[in-house]
């Protein structure tokens, strides 16, 4: 099947449903394709929390507070352009989405704002009752039933972008539920694909969150930005089996009610490494960085809770003070079997979202033309580390600039399109072949232990180049040939695919990681602890006669 | 603690046939943690939906668990047969994979006249 578009939007989440939007509203006729259903694969719908944005509504507030909050969290390596936009057009997205009914939290006439940590002051706008995420993807899904000119495509997997003389053109799919090769010619290629947090065994990804984006972008030739730098949540929730809450969920409630971290033997452990530390701010005993690193050495030297995390202890806390601080929640928890004021839970940390990304301009264009970006698949707004919040204005805002230029560009040129520049990829779909192999849901598994026990958040050059070595392996295990069971809704193929993405994107990861030899928000290296001075600059990810290259680049300032 | 599931397999066009397959399970784990562990360990061509996991948000997994539409991520294992059957009143897709999203968001749907 071959189809036929102005701009086509890899993607339906929050970036990516503006981006249709916008593009819509330009007059550029759209495909929205998401290899999930509409609205429902990614990180978006599974937010519970909060979103950033100055609006000033709480108390008094301006962009640049916002955007210095940003760019402090970011240590040095923010793009400061896209941080501004993200912090500036913030408050008109938000206020748009409260138009279309989101339903924005209020408290006495106005918006309420929540203070999260990083931020100067309230800035965080939420929905209720954890119900942020869900309520900004049906809001945008809805909006998108009014917008005649775009078709949306649910089980649409995009495979590879085509590139004609150095042009992007459209794009290579497989519609999972009839196995089926779909080709889309494109004048403008939006990818809006989420992060990669799959790549780790502990995430708090959906399982369409493995960084395809960046893998479409390096093989269509273009740029990836600060790639070492994957944010992890350190009290992500582990243990006992809890479905219905956002496994981020325990922070604020620590934060609030001063819940403990025990280890293995019931001991607290907190003061230890913060006595050690200067970083310490006062409102956590530990800081983020540091309750990462202090679980990881407990479970390291044998300390670990059963399940290989922390104790998180609310029980020295009244019963009563427990149920007016999670209110809800309780009842969630109870369904779950846990009661917080007789027993603890298990916390570890977990990757939760990537900083780094494809590289775009203001204007959202990577370096190959008709290719645009937006989202948290975008590299360089948060720099070295992400401020809570910043992730769900970042969508919106990008997304709905994504999709006014992409529209723009779509105006102004003839689709490139032709069946030979798509020949190589079509070709690598119809050789799939039913053939004994792996067990590639398996593989997928020891991808993400060989991630997380060697490319996660504390870092060795010796850990990172065994990981090389088992990514090299993995990928000769896979092959160049994917495999298949079923015509219909393949499984096997899915992860086939999934796979040879995966290895690339992480093989990305563990050589940016490499070559940082210092510690930078982020990115901690044990063998080089600190952050050095002379590594205030970015590094740039890029796919050179198949192999990975690296160049280093200056943070671009504001103007 | 072992759980026993029953799942309905096959395509359209196919003679839908009954598996059944034993998994180990630790008290609070779900049925898709279930499922996703057969692919793992057992038999990685069996076909059902979901995307979230853990947050219940995506409304993907849903599928006859013991006779009732639910979430396979909301079930929670038991010991004894649990048993699977794709959605009743959507078209089949493949084994516990059926047509669920609105027709206006699927490929093969009407293509939408555009607004210029
Ligand atoms: C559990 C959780 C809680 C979070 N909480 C918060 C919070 O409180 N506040 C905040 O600011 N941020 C939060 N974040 C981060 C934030 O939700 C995300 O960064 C943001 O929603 C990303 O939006 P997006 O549109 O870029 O990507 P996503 O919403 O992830 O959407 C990407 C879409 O692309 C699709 N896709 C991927 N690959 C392909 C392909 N090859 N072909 C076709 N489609 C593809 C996916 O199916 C998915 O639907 C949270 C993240 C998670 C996981
Ligand atoms: S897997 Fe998302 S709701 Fe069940």
């Amino acid at each position: 099947m071959h189809l036929e578009t102005d701009v086509l939007i890899i993607g339906a989440g929050g970036a990516g449903m503006y981006a249709a939007i916008e593009a819509a509203r330009a007059g550029a006729s759209v495909i929205l394709a998401d290899r999930s259903l509409i609205g429902r694969g990614g990180a978006t719908v599974m937010a519970q929390m909060t979103v950033a944005v100055a609006l000033g509504e709480q108390t008094p507030d301006h962009w640049e507070h916002h955007l210095a909050d940003t760019l402090a969290a970011g240590r040095g390596l923010c793009d400061e352009n896209l941080a501004a936009m993200l912090c500036e057009e913030g408050p008109a997205r938000i206020r748009e989405m409260d138009a279309w009914k989101v339903g924005w939290a209020r408290e006495d006439g106005h918006i309420k704002q929540a203070h999260a940590p990083g931020h100067d002051r309230p800035r965080c706008v939420y929905v209720d009752f954890l119900a942020t995420g869900p309520a900004v993807s049906r809001t945008l899904r809805a909006q998108l039933n009014h917008f005649d000119g775009v078709r949306r495509v649910g089980d649409l997997l995009i495979v590879d972008i085509v590139v004609r003389d150095c042009v992007a053109v459209g794009a290579v799919a497989l519609h999972t539920p009839t196995g089926e090769i779909v080709t889309i010619a494109a004048k403008s290629t939006i990818i809006g694909t989420g992060g990669l947090t799959r790549l780790y065994r502990r995430n708090s990804a959906s399982s369409n969150m493995s960084g395809d984006g960046y893998a479409l972008a390096l093989r269509a030739g273009a740029e990836l930005v600060d790639m070492e730098f994957v944010q992890f949540f350190p009290i992500g929730h582990l243990a006992p089996r809890l479905v219905g809450m956002d496994p981020i969920m325990w922070d604020p409630f620590r934060y609030k009610l001063g819940g403990k971290l025990l280890n293995g033997d019931h001991q607290p452990f907190e003061e230890e490494y913060a006595a050690r530390d200067s970083r310490s701010d006062g409102a956590y005993v530990l800081t983020r960085d540091l309750a990462t690193y202090a679980i990881t050495k407990e479970v390291e030297a044998g300390r670990g809770s059963p399940a290989g995390g922390a104790w998180l202890s609310f029980r020295h806390i009244p019963e009563a003070d427990i149920r007016r601080a999670f209110g809800p929640v309780v009842d969630r928890l109870a369904e779950n079997g846990i009661d917080l004021a007789r027993q603890d839970v298990e916390v570890a940390p977990i990757a939760h979202y990537h900083m780094g990304g494809v590289r775009v301009d203001t204007s959202f264009a990577t370096s190959v033309p008709g290719l645009f970006a937006c989202g948290e698949a975008v590299g360089g707004a948060n720099g070295a580390n992400r401020l809570s919040g910043n992730a769900i204005t970042e969508a919106l805002v990008f997304g709905a600039r994504a999709g006014q230029t992409a529209a723009r560009h779509a105006s102004g040129v003839a689709q490139g399109w032709t069946e030979a520049a798509a020949k190589t990829s079509v070709d690598m779909l119809k050789s799939a072949s039913a053939r004994p192999g792996p067990n590639l849901a398996e593989a997928v598994a020891r991808l993400q232990a060989v991630m997380a026990d060697k490319v996660g958040a504390f870092r060795t050059a010796e850990k990172l180049d065994a990981a090389l070595a088992d990514l090299d392996a993995l990928a000769r295990e896979i092959g160049d040939t994917p495999m298949i069971s079923a015509k219909a809704f393949d499984p096997v193929l899915v992860d086939w695919l999934d796979l040879r993405q995966m290895l690339l994107v992480a093989r990305s990861v563990a050589i940016a990681a490499k070559a940082r030899t210092e510690s930078r928000g982020a990115h901690q290296r044990e063998d080089y602890p600190g952050l050095d001075k002379a590594w205030t600059h970015n590094q740039v990810v890029t796919l050179a006669g198949g192999d990975i290259a690296l160049r280093a680049a200056s943070p671009a300032k504001r103007g | 603690m072992k759980a026993t599931i029953a799942i309905q397999r096959g395509a359209p066009g196919e003679t839908a046939h009954v598996e059944t397959f034993e998994v180990a399970f630790e008290p609070g784990q779900s049925v898709l943690d279930a499922l996703r562990i057969l692919r793992r360990e057992t038999d990685p061509s069996l076909a059902f939906r979901f995307a979230c996991i853990n947050a219940n948000a995506c409304k993907e997994c849903m599928m006859l668990i013991d006779g009732e539409v639910d979430y396979a991520c909301k079930v929670k294992l038991k010991e004894g047969v649990t048993s699977l059957l794709p959605l009743p009143k959507k078209a089949l897709v493949r084994d516990l994979v059926t047509e669920i999203a609105p027709p206006d968001e699927r490929l093969f749907a009407p293509v939408r006249k555009s607004a210029r």
